[in-house]
């Protein structure tokens, strides 16, 4: 139960805040190289909510997968993913957007999951309780905590 | 997935998370009580080809201090359930008054090789047979006496002594035949994706076994050790039981712990640890 009320508690907030501006994961525009030019959210990422949901399990847990210098303070970055050090160097806040809402668009097969999507999964469950979930799912993240990420990950230059 | 997309699929992500090669400590040496030596480390089967070209033991890849526990067997907490294991062995139940040992004499010779070499196919039964399936079909058809519960502290207790038998032998799972389809069957659940994080059992265990996953090593997810004692738990894992929890982990419906799916995943699992020895009972954190 502890994990489920900030995800409901989040959920909440997003929809007091969702305003006409915010797009849908099925209505999200990927170029042909996987980039989001439009915001998802129409408001301006947070880039300290960016550091929370980069490091916290029941948010995006990237560092699960990601090793980040500047995020040295929070214990046990993983080794799937590449180094984040200097990522907003290498890419633009469109191609950040796209990679973290699905990152499939821009490297097929890839392991990391996408973060902006709600349906089309195979055994969908009801978070990690191991039971089943019903279509659409609340994306793994609000259109906002996107934002979020993005704002800090431009902050990861070199 | 396709044999060419997967190997594509490894490739980018060799290319962008460096070498996902494994960071086992090869020196690490697997030697029982002074005396047992354990092959921790063989050539993949043939039937891996393209995905593995060796295969590890999960011991490898757990820390000094977890190690260290299973070269023991009296440090080896899981020893004390191989023990219970030989006392339900012996004790007669059900309405026939039989035990195990009234029809299969002493473990020490009947049961050798036996879960080196399950799950197998059972040709009465026109079926893949885990270890758990045939004890629980000889309680019920022939002691008379209550199937033990799937996963259940009981049977983990009888497969640990079991599984104790073979300890040092080759797992040597049969993966044609009859048993092909439910092989099939088991490697395609291993590809699958499931759940809302999109994540295979190759994933985690084929494509990043040595990497860390925030705190957890991850290793190639082999089931030679089972039931596993968990320190964590300090109790007894099933092999189902495992595959249960690293489902629910990718936010997925996960299986029922004896479902004809694990059954299938586990000959399949089994099969991808031919060559290494069986541990039974290993030790986890
Ligand atoms: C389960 C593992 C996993 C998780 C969790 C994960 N990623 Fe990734 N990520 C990867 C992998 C693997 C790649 C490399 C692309 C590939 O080969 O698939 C990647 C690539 C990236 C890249 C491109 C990096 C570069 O330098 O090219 C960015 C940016 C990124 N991830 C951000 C994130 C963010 C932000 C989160 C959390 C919201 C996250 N990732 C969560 C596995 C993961
Ligand atoms: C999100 C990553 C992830 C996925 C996906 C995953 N596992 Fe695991 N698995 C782990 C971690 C972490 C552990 C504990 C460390 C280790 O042994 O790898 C583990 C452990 C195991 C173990 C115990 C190994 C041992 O030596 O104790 C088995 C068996 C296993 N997994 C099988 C599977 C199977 C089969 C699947 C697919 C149904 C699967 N796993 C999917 C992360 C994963």
């Amino acid at each position: 139960m502890k994990r489920i009320i900030p995800t409901i508690t989040g959920l909440a907030l997003a929809a007091t805040i969702a305003t006409a501006q915010e797009v849908a994961p099925l209505d999200v525009a990927f170029d042909e190289y996987g980039a989001v030019a439009v915001s998802l959210s129409g408001v301006a990422g947070n880039v300290d909510n960016g550091i929370v949901i980069m490091t916290d399990r029941g948010k995006g847990n990237c560092i699960a997968c990601h090793q980040v210098t500047a995020l040295d303070e929070f214990p046990f970055h993983g080794e799937v993913g590449p180094s984040l050090d200097g990522v907003g160097s290498r890419w633009t806040e469109a191609d950040l957007r796209g990679i973290v809402a699905n990152a499939k668009n821009t490297f097929p097969e890839s392991v990391m999951p996408s973060f902006y999507k709600g349906t089309g999964y195979i055994r969908p469950g009801d978070a990690f309780t191991g039971k089943a979930g019903t279509e659409p799912l609340p994306p793994l993240l609000t259109a906002q905590e996107i934002e979020d990420v993005v704002a800090y990950l431009l902050t990861l230059t070199e | 997935m396709t044999k060419t997309t997967l190997k594509s699929a490894l490739a980018v992500a060799a290319l962008f998370a460096g070498a996902t090669v494994a960071q086992a400590d090869e020196s690490a040496q697997l030697v029982i009580n002074g005396e047992i030596e354990m092959v921790t480390e063989a050539p993949a089967a043939a039937h891996l080809e393209g995905a593995l070209t060796t295969v590890y033991s999960g011991w490898l890849f757990r820390d000094d201090a977890t190690q260290a526990i299973q070269m023991d067997d009296f440090d080896n907490p899981g020893m004390l359930y191989v023990d219970q294991g030989a006392e339900m062995w012996a004790t007669a139940e059900g309405t026939e008054g039989k035990s195990c040992a009234d029809c299969h004499g002493d473990a020490s010779e009947s049961m050798v090789g036996v879960s080196a070499t399950y799950p197998k196919w059972n040709e009465a039964a026109g079926e893949v047979r885990t270890v758990t399936m045939q004890v629980n079909d000889c309680r019920e058809s022939r002691m008379g006496a209550e199937p033990y519960k799937y996963g259940g502290d009981d049977i983990n207790a009888l497969e640990a002594y079991i599984g104790f038998q073979s300890r040092g032998m080759p797992v040597n799972v049969a993966i044609d035949g009859p048993a092909a389809e439910t092989w099939e069957q088991g490697r395609d659940l291993y590809y699958t994706r499931f759940g809302q994080l999109e994540l295979s059992c190759a994933s985690c265990h084929e494509q990043n076994y040595g990497n860390y996953i925030r705190a957890d090593h991850l290793s190639q997810g082999q089931i030679n050790g089972f039931p596993v004692y968990r320190l964590k738990n300090a109790g007894l894992v099933s092999v189902h039981n495992r595959f249960r929890g690293c489902i629910r982990d990718t936010r997925a419906e996960t299986f029922a712990v004896g479902s004809p799916e694990f059954v299938a995943l586990e000959l399949y699992v089994s099969s991808r640890g031919n060559g290494l020895s069986i541990e039974t009972p290993s030790v986890r954190q």
